[in-house]
């Protein structure tokens, strides 16, 4: 009976913790999808929590996730005010929350770029037209909501063999994150693989990447991607400007320990129609409805 | 001679099953595709034997998060398929819980994640769930198998919930103990999955330790997790469960808020087709593009590879047994053959087939071996300890010929009932592989999800579920016709 009585007060325990807690202190918490390196999320971000904590003035908080679609369910059930969004779950997440607004970008990121990259095996070489001798060979995207990754380098496949990718290549795999399409292309358990270029650069310069073994055979135009996406109504909840607020910090960060994390320069001003050519390119593909 | 053999029904059913298995075998991709596998296999095998325990972000919490959600999980599970267990005579009930046992808890997660977010509710309601529906049955068979003869001696007027308080409950109480010890175990390696998919469990860090290839950090986390199962019999004590339970409820982190607003959204809008939303959008589009590019190719290979991992399990199964039976080891060999049993059944397959992905690429390859070792380590044990009760005699043979002729045909029939009692788990873990990248029918679940269509993700699971129900049926019906019977402890 013992256990019966425990049981009983813990499954009270269950119901009123939660129910106590959502009266709790209101935190403003914020994500960042997991493009690339996975390994001290925690340790990464915290720090740009704290630098945002101070500058808000305000209990900031990251919580780490483990997919795209996870960082946009988190943003539109209000679990997190604020994400670092690549291009698509951006738009995806503007969708489904009303009245949220992109409000940063990295500096680079209206001209992003996406880089196909071959192992040597493949026998391809870097051109300026898209290499179509890469049809038939094995290829991986990077994860299945990421703009660099899946959306655009999906795009110009089909522009160029009017084909779709399962159909153009013997084997399509979908790698996760951008390190991660880079280390298969590099290990050769993908011939071909397409990556952010600033993740390719990073490698180059850090040395993981061994340009004897992988090299860049094509370099898309540059498109939109990643921004920095805040509710609509975080004006309401943390009072009026709060946005604006967010929106300063942001763009004034400027120690390269924090930027470091994203990895960007600097961040400048963002705005919904920015992304319209990403949206247009998701609804082609039929990645969004 | 040989016509008489093959009129057997134990070698009807093994040839049908071995021919079906060589037809899926010419369908499959087998391919390893990594250029240079060993190397990888090189740096893994480094550093596991040069564990880092310092080097995850919360090695401590996430192993307390693993045990607390698994704790509460099964407790919730264990009551709520008790409840169950008592109404089994409905047929209602029987459906519901075959129902819910048939979905996978990494889907249960994924849909709870939609309505309660990265909340302790999710993880708990995803073990909780299926279990329950697992448990009612195994609980509903406890129960009528009981002894029935105390029943006999009771006076008429013995009200019935005293029959059941004094003389069912306490004959049955024995086995709900012993099995819910099993269900722990079940619930850890459950617990420590669900971190794949973005719980703060130990899976969490396993999943980017791997992808980023810091194999000494993987070699910790899992070794971690090895003690946890190995130690369990001596930290799982009756006195000491209410006090991990309050430590498992004041540990978990409660300040997730969800609202009402985002669970009545999704039952009322996420999850009705897109076209019912949308009056632009063709319905025989959504049909068409559902039932035939993503159903049906992804059922065919989740059927396939299900039938070869079957059968895999079979063979390794007669492998294995003898690593730890009496009638063919000594004291100290058997030691190591439960050293390696006990490591591969404690890994989830879902681990092991993504350990083997990261070597060999995604063909179903990694797949089959990672469900063929699995599940054979689990029917390899039993079988072994059933040999300890057989006797042979003082003058029999030994080595190849005892294995051949003696044991064999004696373990035969119990084999075969563990190995399709285990069908529908394994045909379960064959649709969860495919959000590894294997195109079984979670492939598709998983795309569904990462580009948030709820709408396909539950017509998909639920095409998973009706697909398991109907294999359960299947393997109830070979089990009784090859009378094969299953004792409590096997399941």
């Amino acid at each position: 009976m013992n256990i019966l009585r425990a049981t009983a007060f813990i499954l009270a325990w269950c119901l009123i913790i939660p129910a106590g807690s959502v009266k709790a202190e209101r935190k403003f918490v914020f994500t960042a999808i997991p493009d690339q390196d996975e390994s001290k999320l925690r340790q990464r971000f915290g720090k740009v929590a704290l630098y945002l904590s101070k500058a808000l003035n305000l209990n900031v908080e990251y919580v780490p996730v483990k997919s795209y679609a996870a960082a946009v369910t988190a943003f539109r059930n209000n679990q997190v005010q604020l994400a670092w969004f690549g291009g698509l779950s951006g738009v995806r997440a503007r969708n489904l929350v009303k009245d949220s607004r992109a409000i940063a970008q990295g500096k680079k990121d209206p001209f992003f770029e996406t880089y196909f990259i071959a192992h040597k095996s493949s026998g391809l070489e870097y051109s300026k037209k898209f290499p179509k001798s890469m049809a038939g060979m094995t290829f991986t995207f990077g994860s299945k909501g990421s703009t660099s990754g899946r959306l655009m380098p999906e795009f110009y496949i089909r522009k160029a063999f009017k084909k779709s990718p399962q159909e153009v290549f013997k084997r399509v795999g979908f790698s996760g994150n951008h390190s991660r399409t880079v280390a298969l292309v590099q290990s050769g358990a993908f011939q071909v693989g397409a990556t952010n270029f600033k993740v390719w650069k990073r490698g180059v310069k850090d040395g993981t990447i061994e340009l004897n073994k992988i090299s860049v055979i094509w370099k898309t135009p540059g498109y939109p991607d990643y921004n920095w996406t805040i509710r609509g109504d975080v004006d309401r909840s943390f009072g009026s400007g709060f946005s604006k607020k967010v929106q300063q910090a942001l763009l004034q960060m400027d120690d390269p320990e924090l930027l470091k994390s994203f990895p960007r320069k600097g961040f400048i001003a963002a705005k919904n129609s920015d992304y319209k050519p990403i949206l247009d390119t998701a609804r082609m593909l039929n990645l969004i409805d | 001679m040989t016509a008489k053999k093959l009129s057997s029904p134990l070698a009807r059913v093994t040839g049908i099953f071995f021919i079906v298995t060589i037809v899926c075998l010419t369908f499959a991709d087998l391919t390893v595709t990594t250029v240079d596998p060993w190397s990888e296999f090189g740096r893994l095998a480094s550093g596991l034997i040069s564990p880092d325990f310092f080097s995850t972000d919360s090695l401590v919490l996430s192993l307390a998060y693993t045990l607390a959600f698994a704790l509460l999980g099964v407790l919730l599970g264990n009551l709520i398929g008790f409840g169950f267990a008592l109404l089994f005579s409905f047929r209602l009930i029987r459906i519901f819980c075959a129902v819910i046992r048939a979905v996978h808890e990494l889907f249960w997660a994924l849909i709870f994640l939609q309505l309660f977010g990265l909340s302790p509710i999710t993880g708990i309601l995803a073990i909780a769930i299926p279990y329950s529906g697992i448990i009612a049955k195994v609980y509903a068979e406890i129960l009528e198998e009981s002894d029935q003869s105390p029943l006999e001696v009771l006076s008429v007027n013995t009200s019935r919930a005293s029959t059941f308080l004094f003389v069912r409950l306490p004959d049955a109480w024995v086995q709900f103990k012993t099995y819910s010890m099993y269900r722990l175990e079940c619930g850890l390696r459950s617990s420590a999955v669900l971190g794949f998919i973005g719980l703060p469990t130990l899976g969490f860090h396993l999943e980017s330790a791997f992808k980023e290839g810091h194999y000494q950090e993987v070699s910790a986390l899992l070794i971690v997790f090895y003690i946890l199962i190995a130690t369990m019999r001596f930290w799982m004590k009756r006195q000491f469960l209410p006090v991990y339970l309050i430590l498992s409820v004041v540990i978990l982190p409660w300040d997730t808020n969800f609202s009402a607003s985002n669970i009545l959204r999704f039952l009322t809008e996420d999850i009705i087709p897109y076209p019912m939303r949308d009056n632009t959008a063709s319905m025989m589009d959504w049909v068409h593009l559902l039932v035939v590019t993503q159903a049906f190719p992804g059922m065919l290979a989740t059927l396939q590879l299900t039938m070869i991992a079957l059968f895999a399990t079979g063979i390794l199964t007669m492998l294995f047994f003898p690593l730890i039976s009496p009638l063919f080891f000594k004291m100290k060999g058997r030691g190591i053959g439960h050293v390696f049993l006990v490591i591969i059944r404690s890994t989830p397959e879902y681990i092991l087939a993504f350990i083997l992905l990261q070597l060999w690429g995604p063909s179903m390859l990694p797949a089959i071996v990672a469900l063929a070792f699995h599940n054979s380590a689990i029917i390899g044990h039993l079988i072994g300890r059933y040999t300890e009760n057989i006797a042979l005699r003082q003058d029999s043979v030994t080595g190849i010929n005892r294995y051949f002729y003696e044991v064999s045909p004696r373990i035969y029939r119990p084999m075969l009932a563990l190995l399709f009692y285990r069908w529908e788990v394994i045909l379960r873990e064959t649709a969860i592989l495919g959000m590894l990248g294997v195109a079984t029918i979670g492939f598709y679940i998983d795309s569904a999800f990462s580009d948030l269509r709820f709408d396909r993700a539950l017509v998909l699971i639920a095409i998973t579920a009706m697909m398991n129900i109907c294999v359960d049926a299947i393997s109830r019906l070979i089990r009784s016709h090859l009378r094969l019977k299953t004792s409590l402890e096997y399941k």
